[in-house]
């Protein structure tokens, strides 16, 4: 059972359904609040979706500077695993965890609405319990969803393998390469725009997106170093 | 220290696609000002900084515009500032 800290910003509204499917994985899930400095021994931190900050300035900006953002942001260094849904990954890619960033929607409508992606890379904390080429129904829910990257980082991604899911059909916002999701040179940090944690059962259109969770309950746990954990004066494997 | 109004100009990078400014564009053809060429839509702040100069103050704002005010990957800013 792994540690899940899911961190809920003011504005975050997709925080109870992510700690819901968290938990349908197996995980012990729990919020942290923004002003909080520490994440409580989390294995792997979740910022959900939502609107931190009412998108104030440009989405993520404000939420990237919140206090619980520096111990995120050591977790990710330490290699530990990082996911950041809808605004969680315009939040990294605001903290500069992630290369890029979300503009608006090339046809500036907010689209909330099912789109097909493919997966392009099973070789992350996210992923690895899905096959390479599968595609998946996931709704998105944003007004900022185009992926932009300065002149030669989209390319640099496609080369490393760091482009996780595709945009497959239609590319709902106009983003770079169909980009809909990306990973860091690391692999331990993963950003999305579709919501996974809004398919995660037959009641609710599908699960498609439960094996986003699945896997990051299955991820060996032995994998990266942030699993060495101080427990009072002694070093625990985990 | 003196109190200095710093104006910002942040503009979406000229190489990117800026949707709002095509709308906007779009919409003054619509009312027949055809003489438009391009519209691009930014963004202005104006704050008032207390510095010991309006160097000083343009220099402090250079730095909020590197850390919040604007992105580096999305937009361009330009800095002025007025003695009040």
């Amino acid at each position: 059972m792994r540690r899940v800290a899911i961190v809920v910003f003011p504005g975050s509204n997709c925080d109870v359904d992510t700690l819901d499917a968290a938990r349908a994985a197996g995980s012990d899930a729990y919020f942290v609040w923004h002003r909080e400095t520490a994440l409580k021994q989390a294995d792997v931190v979740i910022l959900p979706g939502g609107f931190s900050y009412g998108d104030y300035l440009r989405s993520g900006a404000i939420a990237r500077f919140s206090p619980i953002m520096t111990a995120v942001t050591a977790h990710a260094r330490e290699g530990g695993a990082v996911l950041g849904i809808c605004n969680g990954f315009q939040t990294l890619c605001e903290a500069g965890l992630l290369p890029g960033a979300l503009m608006r929607n090339a046809r500036l409508r907010f689209l909330s609405r099912p789109v097909w992606v493919r997966v392009e890379s099973t070789d992350t904390p996210f992923t690895s319990l899905y096959d390479q080429g599968d595609v998946l129904e996931i709704p998105i829910a944003h007004g900022d969803g185009r992926y932009v990257a300065l002149p030669g980082v989209a390319a640099e991604l496609e080369a490393q393998g760091q482009v996780v899911w595709r945009y497959v059909r239609d590319n709902p916002n106009g983003s770079t390469n169909d980009i809909a999701g990306i990973c860091n040179a690391d692999r331990n940090v993963v950003g999305l725009m579709p919501h996974p944690e809004r398919r995660i059962a037959a009641l609710l259109g599908g699960s498609d997106g439960a094996r986003v969770f699945q896997s990051m309950e299955a991820h060996n746990a032995t994998q990266h170093a942030v699993d060495v954990r101080a427990v009072g004066d002694r070093h625990l494997r985990v | 220290m003196t109190a200095y109004r710093v104006e910002v100009r942040v503009m979406p990078r000229a190489a990117l696609l800026d949707p709002q400014g095509q709308a906007v564009q779009h919409a003054l053809h619509a009312l027949g000002f055809n003489d438009v060429k391009q519209v691009r839509v930014g963004k202005h702040l104006v704050l008032d900084v207390e510095a010991k100069s309006g160097e000083d103050a343009v220099a402090r704002t250079r730095i909020m515009c590197d850390r919040l005010l604007a992105n580096p990957v999305t937009e361009d800013f330009e800095v002025a500032v007025r003695t009040s």
